[in-house]
Formats: structure tokens, C-alpha cells, sequence
């Protein structure tokens, strides 16, 4: 174990409504969805229709860029809807789940007898595939390509995240397994980067292990990278979450791909913040029956890069993490002089929210408008990278190519300047405008 | 507060398009927000947002420079009487100066945001806030009888010409309090120089022994006619008197204590950069020590922390060179930025016989010099991201 990285920048937002370590055991919902939207970049294009028979690991779709990378189904049953938005895009593939699952078994192996291609080709068959993200862009990687490395984090450090330890702790052999596999795959090093004190995941063998100390975004594998290996023109990398690490590892133990996840289901307006096992693409209604208020917004994931799914929508493929908090939708009279109640900030202009509040009860009010570019300095408070935000931002803005390319934008993806939209005096969308800069670069080849 | 709300609704669908009075919308729209924070929820990206926005931040700079006015109002009253041999009453000298100050707060108030409100109803924009800061700057600058019509001939000139044709705020290059005081400086010299304008009286009903000068224009006389040596006698006004501000000068600049309270307030808050604030007072006093040691003159022999108390330098460094749009934007930058500025001030004030305030012109120079310095930072940003390429 190498020395430990230290983060100072950054916030550790506190919100009320952190899910206790118990654990609901199973739940389940009669329908579940994949959804080509979770993928960005990626244009899906459907294997099956309305009315066909699916078994867990049965291909939905796959990618129109290479068809040998398969999105499957996480269970058995009958596709019943494929969900359509703008210009016919498809946003949900749902299908009707057996009420006992049966499973297509793509066989068990050790990944240490096998070639680098048969582990690729199975991670792909079985719809393991599309969880190894790439970088730059974080787009779906590509199998031809030998990353300089394998990057995943080892713990959360976003408002309300699941602990790993707990979600994953009793999973150990699974994630061992997982990383077996992994280390096939690239040249290079698998880091496996662990929060300070003790993990239960620092007896993982055969990866570097890293201590990463500090606030959020310590636990956000783009900030990782950084301190780690930073990703120059022309490098390649790979990321993956802890939970499909272990997800990979049972398909090679037991030639199951399943699915299966334990979430938090979190936030202010839960009544009783707590664990549940689902399998990935679980209708979140079920979840959600004990809410204390009606005016919610939900979130698949956490409240600084999740995304916003109705009521009635699914859990997002690389959640682990169901946020509820209040939709404020409300007009606040003269909020900005006298705020009538406490906000996350770190601005001491509240020096009783900033200094003295625990934790909050944060809604999804912008609270103010969008501006110019104004205060500078703020969001180099909460980015602990050697990267230039505003003028980066900026170089996005005006199509500036070679500049974005030389501040960085190989090494950033949306989540790593989360925490900058979030400080914004200006309301400014980071995170949208990072997207874009990517597209663009992506455009450009 | 239900009632207003009520009411804000009713009225609303008239500014709206299509509606009778669309015209007028931004106007509108900066009157409900500033009543009321929308109800605009997050649509992309984080769900949550910081409780801290633009009218906060503003109206924080706007707090952190009252104790300068209601200090600069006093002492408009106190300097008045003293000129002409009374002595008044805090409350007196308070009215006496309130009476002086309102009229010209109001007229750059109202010039200013009156051409904003106009530029953002053409262009479609909401309104910005960064006016009400400009708009209590330009006061505070001026002395405290200038005629109303060039306060407002100069802050049109300021919205107009400083921020306006660059895009308004958030674009503009010069800061347009400033560009307003550099106007009326070039454009009415007798209105903005000499001994006699910084006392609200009529020169002619001064006592004897009264004197309207300021310490800055009496150390350049004594050096420029040879006086070697310098002594606090050539001073109109002593280093404490200097620093507390019951002195002759522009409306709320003159005291440096309350200066520095204003600067207490934006740092604790966050919002003015202390590197600026701290990296101006050591240019200055750098180069004031520098000129101590080559020595030659009364001025370049004044010691150095005179140049930080005197004439409007603590002003400067505190509400000018800190405003974020037109400084350095970088961390690197800003040191950088306020050094010169610190330097640069006190070489125009010692060499330059046109201009005995020299911090008005050390911050417009650095301002436009400010997004070259930028330049050099994200250049070297980017030479250490090369860098790692070929380790």
C-alpha cells in the first residue's frame, strides 16, 4: 500500500435521511427496465419485440456501434414495453418477470486458463460488458482497446451513498473473483482505491490498493485517477464499480450473470432509511410506499449526479442508491436576504448553515437564477484536481477545441465536477456543459 | 406575504408574452425575484444547489460598504462646520452629510439602473445585480459637492461604456465604478481635483487656517519644490487622522478604519478575495520601501505605510480591486494582479505630477491587464499537464 492521498478540497454535504445499516432482504416488482439512456452516447438497437420470452441474460439490445456488446435482460419473463421518447429514441425496455427466475448459464470459469479475448467475448455475451465505463468521454469501452489501467473505488463519499462495506462486505469472494478477471484485461495495474481505517476490502489480493483520505468527491474514482495515474492524451482507462466487480466474479464462479444488488433507499422524506435487496432495473413504486410527503423528487442515484426517474420509473443500471428528497417547488419571500430555512452551503454568508447545521433537509430548489459568470474562486474550492474549472468551462463553451484538450477534458467526466454545479452562484449547469464538451470531443474523433 | 404573492400572480400574466405589458418583463422579473427566490426547481445535473446566489452576494458587498457611507456622511457634515468655524453635533454633522449623499446615492441609482433595466429588456435578459454594488460605489468616490448632472453623466458613461457594450455584467473588462470617476476626472478636472473640492463649502467661507488639502496633494507640492527631507509637518493631516478619516476627501474613502471593517466583512464572508486585499497593501508597501531606500525627495522619503493610509489606497485594494469580474480569475493571478496594483500605485503618486491619486489608475491598468496575467496561469497550467506526458 503506497502512501496515503490526502484530498482537501471538497464538501461532504450532510443530509437527514441516511439509510441505517439494516437490511430489508429481498424485494422485488413485477416489472423491470433496461434503459439504452443510462448509457451515454450509445445508440441501442432492440434484439427482441413486444410479446418475446426473455431468461435472465437473454440480449435485449445491443450497441448499433458493435453488436457484439449485449444489454440483457437482469430477469426471466416477456418483454411487455418498449418505451419510446424523442425521434423514437428508446429510453425503457420493460419486461414482465417469472416469479421464479431462471437464469442462462454461460458457464462457469477460471479466467486464469483463458485468453483475453474468450474473457471479453463472455463479459459481453452474458451483458457484463457495458459496466466497464472508458476514459476519456466515459463511454462503453472498447474491447480491442488494452487500457493503460483498471480504476474502481472502493467507497462513497456522495450525500446519502450506500456503504460499500455493508452493501458488499458479506460479497467478498464474489469481488475477489471479480477482480481475477479484471486483471486479465489490462497491462497495466487494477487500483482499488479504500477510504482510511479499516476496509474489509484491503484483503483483496492481486490489485494496488490505495488509502484516499478527505470529503467528497474522495470516493469519486474520476478524483482517484487523478492522484493516482492522470489520464494524458492518447491514455486509455477503465472504470467499474465495486458492485459489478462483484457481479463479474459470480458470472465466472457460477456462469450466472445475476444481477442482483443490495441498495439504499435514502433521503429526508423516507420514512425508515434503510437496505433492500433488488436486482438492477427494479421498479422503484414498491420502494417508495412510506414516504413522509407527497411532493418528491426521486433520484436514482445520489442528489449531486443521480438522475431524476418518475414515481412510477426504474432504478438506473449503475445505481445503488434511491434518493428522495422534497421537490421544493416554492416560492421563498425574500429568501435570499432571510432564508426561511437552512440550505446546504459553503458559503459563510450563512455562517449558522454553514458552521453550525448538521445535517439538511435539502430540496431541489435552484434558490436563485441563472447568471453571468461572476464569483470566481469557488468552484477551485471544491475540485481537489490540477484542472482550471471556470476556463475549462469556458473553452467547452466557445468550441475552442485545442484548449479544451489542454485543460483537461481527457480527464474529467461530469461527476468529478459535480460538487462545482452544486457551490454555483451563478446557477451555472456545470455538469450539462462538461457533457457537451465530451460530445464534442467525441464529434470530433 | 400571502397577499403579495397573490398579487404577483394576478399581475403576472401581463408581463408575460403576449401579455399587454411584455414590454416591461425584466423589470418585472427583477422585482418578483427580488421579492421572492422562484420556485425554479433543478433540471439537469444536481439536484441540490447551494442556498448562495448573485442578489446574496451582492447585497453582502453592499453591507460591507456601509460603514464607509454612514462614516463618510458624518465626516462630510464635521469637515463642512469645521471649514467654517462651528462645531455641530454628531446628529448635525450626520444630517448635514445625509443631505449631501442621498441626492447623489439616489441619482447613480437610478441613472444606472435605469440603463440596465433598459439594455436587459432589450436583449431579453433577466436583470443583473452587479449594479447595486457600482451603484454605491460611485458615491462613494466622488467628492461631496459635485453637481448631480455629472454624477449622472458619468455613471450613463460607466454602464454604458464600461459594461454595457462589453455584454454587460459578468463581460465587462474595466470596473465601472472606476471607469465613472476616470471619466469625471478627465472630463471635469475642476469638479475632481485641487484643494478646494473635497470640503462641502464654499472655499471663500473658510476660516483662517483652514485647509482643503489632502495629504496627497501636499506631500507632491513639498517634494516637487525641493523639500528634501520629509517631515509629518508637511502633512495637512497626521498618520492617525489619516487613518481614522476625519479628513478632507471624496465621500466614503477617507477612512481607513472603516475601510478595513468593510474588509473584515467580505473576507469572513467569502466574498472579496483576501489575496487581492493582502497582496495590494504589501505592493504598496514594497514599493514605498523601496523608495525609502533609494531615497532623494520629501515623497520618496515618506514613510512607507503612509502610502497605505493616505488618499484613497485602503478603499482601492478593499471594494475595487476585489471585484471578481474584472480582476485576476485565477488563484495565481490574483496575487499577482494585486501586487502591481499595490506598485503601481505608488509610482504613479510619487512620479507621475497629473495624477496625485494613483490607485484609480493602477486598478484600471491591472484591470485590463488582468486576463494577460490569467493567460500566463492556465499556460503554465497547461505546460505541467505536457509535462507529465513525456515523464
Amino acid at each position: 500500500m503506497g502512501k496515503v492521498i490526502k484530498i482537501r478540497k471538497g464538501k461532504n454535504i450532510q443530509l437527514v435521511g441516511e439509510a441505517v445499516e439494516k437490511n430489508n432482504g429481498n424485494h422485488t416488482s413485477s416489472t423491470y427496465a433496461v434503459k439504452p439512456t443510462d448509457f451515454k452516447g450509445m445508440v441501442p438497437k432492440l434484439e427482441v419485440k413486444v410479446g418475446d420470452e426473455v431468461k435472465a441474460g437473454t440480449p435485449l439490445f445491443h450497441s448499433k456501434a458493435d453488436d457484439s456488446i449485449k444489454f440483457t435482460s437482469p430477469v426471466s419473463g416477456e418483454v411487455v414495453e418498449v418505451v419510446r421518447g424523442d425521434r423514437r429514441a428508446i429510453q425503457e425496455v420493460k419486461v414482465l418477470a417469472d416469479s421464479e427466475i431462471s437464469y442462462l448459464d454461460f458457464g462457469s470459469s477460471d479466467p486464469s486458463s483463458m485468453s483475453r479475448e474468450e474473457i471479453v467475448t463472455k463479459l459481453k455475451s452474458a451483458g457484463a460488458w457495458p459496466s466497464i465505463r472508458q476514459r476519456p468521454f466515459n463511454i462503453l469501452a472498447d474491447g480491442e482497446e488494452k487500457p493503460k489501467a483498471i480504476f474502481v473505488s472502493g467507497f462513497d463519499t456522495a450525500p446519502l451513498s450506500a456503504d460499500l462495506e455493508f452493501t458488499l462486505g458479506n460479497k467478498l469472494a464474489d469481488v475477489q473473483s471479480g477482480f481475477d478477471v479484471l486483471k486479465n484485461l489490462t497491462d497495466g495495474k487494477v487500483h482499488l482505491s479504500l477510504p482510511e481505517g479499516t476496509s474489509k476490502f484491503s484483503s483483496i489480493a492481486g490489485v494496488e490498493t490505495h488509502t484516499v483520505s478527505g470529503p467528497h468527491p474522495a470516493g469519486v474514482v474520476g478524483v482517484q485517477i487523478h492522484h493516482i495515474d492522470p489520464i494524458n492524451k492518447g491514455d486509455i482507462v477503465w472504470t467499474i464499480t465495486l458492485q459489478h466487480v462483484a457481479m463479474i466474479g459470480k458470472l465466472f464462479s457460477t456462469g450466472q450473470y445475476r444481477n442482483e444488488l443490495t441498495i439504499a433507499v435514502a433521503g429526508s422524506e423516507v420514512e425508515s432509511p434503510s437496505y433492500h435487496d433488488v436486482i438492477a432495473g427494479v421498479h422503484i413504486e414498491g420502494l417508495l410506499s412510506n414516504l413522509k410527503t407527497d411532493n418528491v423528487r426521486t433520484i436514482s442515484g445520489n442528489v449531486l449526479t443521480g438522475s431524476q426517474i418518475q414515481k412510477s420509473g426504474y432504478l438506473g443500471y449503475f445505481d445503488n442508491l434511491l434518493t428522495v428528497i422534497p421537490e421544493g417547488d416554492d416560492y421563498e419571500f425574500l429568501g435570499w436576504l432571510i432564508p426561511s430555512y437552512a440550505k446546504p452551503t459553503i458559503s459563510s454568508t450563512f455562517p449558522i448553515a454553514k458552521f453550525f447545521k448538521k445535517s439538511f433537509r435539502a430540496n431541489a430548489n435552484m434558490h436563485g437564477e441563472e447568471r453571468a459568470f461572476v464569483v470566481t474562486g469557488q468552484y477551485e474550492k471544491v475540485l481537489p484536481m490540477d484542472i482550471m474549472p471556470v476556463q475549462l468551462l469556458k473553452s467547452i463553451m466557445s468550441g475552442d477545441f485545442e484548449r479544451m484538450e489542454n485543460l483537461g477534458i481527457y480527464e474529467v467526466v461530469e461527476e468529478d465536477l459535480a460538487l462545482c454545479e452544486f457551490v454555483c452562484t451563478s446557477k451555472i449547469e456545470v455538469q450539462q456543459i462538461i457533457r457537451d464538451g465530451l460530445e464534442l470531443m467525441i464529434e470530433e474523433g | 406575504m400571502k397577499f403579495l404573492r397573490n398579487t404577483l400572480d394576478k399581475l403576472k400574466p401581463n408581463f408575460e408574452k403576449g401579455g399587454k405589458l411584455h414590454f416591461l418583463h425584466s423589470t418585472f422579473d427583477g422585482m418578483e425575484t427580488f421579492l421572492f427566490v422562484p420556485k425554479h426547481t433543478t433540471k439537469h445535473g444536481s439536484h441540490i444547489r447551494d442556498g448562495i446566489d448573485l442578489k446574496r452576494t451582492m447585497f453582502t458587498v453592499v453591507v460591507a460598504m456601509l460603514p464607509c457611507l454612514l462614516f463618510g456622511m458624518w465626516n462630510v457634515g464635521y469637515q463642512h462646520h469645521l471649514s467654517i468655524g462651528e462645531t455641530a453635533s454628531l446628529f448635525d454633522n450626520l444630517l448635514y452629510g445625509l443631505i449631501k449623499a442621498l441626492p447623489i446615492v439616489v441619482v447613480s441609482y437610478m441613472v444606472g439602473l435605469g440603463i440596465e433595466f433598459a439594455f436587459c429588456q432589450m436583449k431579453g435578459h433577466p436583470i443583473n445585480e452587479g449594479f447595486l454594488v457600482s451603484g454605491m460605489l460611485i458615491p462613494l468616490v466622488l467628492p461631496p459637492d459635485i453637481p448631480l448632472w455629472m454624477v449622472a453623466v458619468a455613471t450613463a458613461f460607466a454602464v454604458i461604456v464600461g459594461k454595457e457594450v462589453f455584454g454587460g455584467t459578468g463581460m465587462n473588462i474595466l470596473n465601472p465604478a472606476l471607469t465613472a470617476r476616470v471619466f469625471l476626472y478627465f472630463a471635469y478636472p475642476g469638479a475632481m481635483s485641487g484643494d478646494t473640492v473635497w470640503v462641502s463649502s464654499k472655499p471663500e467661507s473658510w476660516v483662517d487656517g483652514f485647509s482643503g488639502a489632502t495629504n496627497l496633494a501636499e506631500v507632491y507640492k513639498a517634494s516637487s519644490t525641493g523639500v528634501a527631507e520629509f517631515k509629518t509637518s508637511l502633512l495637512s493631516a497626521s498618520a492617525w487622522e489619516s487613518f481614522m478619516g476625519w479628513i478632507p476627501g471624496s465621500l466614503g474613502e477617507t477612512s481607513v478604519l472603516m475601510c478595513l471593517i468593510g474588509a473584515v466583512i467580505l473576507v469572513l464572508s467569502g466574498i472579496g478575495s483576501w489575496k487581492i486585499i493582502v497582496s495590494t497593501f504589501a505592493g504598496g508597501f514594497l514599493m514605498a520601501w523601496i523608495l525609502n531606500m533609494v531615497g532623494g525627495n520629501a515623497y520618496y522619503e515618506m514613510p512607507a505605510y503612509y502610502h497605505l493610509i493616505i488618499g484613497g489606497f485602503a478603499f482601492g485594494a478593499v471594494f475595487m480591486a476585489t471585484d471578481p469580474v474584472t480582476a485576476s480569475q485565477t488563484e495565481t493571478g490574483k496575487w499577482i494582479y494585486g501586487l502591481f496594483i499595490g506598485i503601481l500605485t505608488v509610482l504613479i503618486r510619487v512620479f507621475n505630477p497629473a495624477y496625485p491619486e494613483g490607485i484609480m489608475m493602477a486598478i484600471l491598468l491591472m484591470n485590463v491587464f488582468a486576463p494577460l496575467i490569467d493567460n500566463y496561469v492556465v499556460q503554465a497550467n497547461i505546460k505541467r499537464r505536457l509535462k507529465r506526458v513525456r515523464a
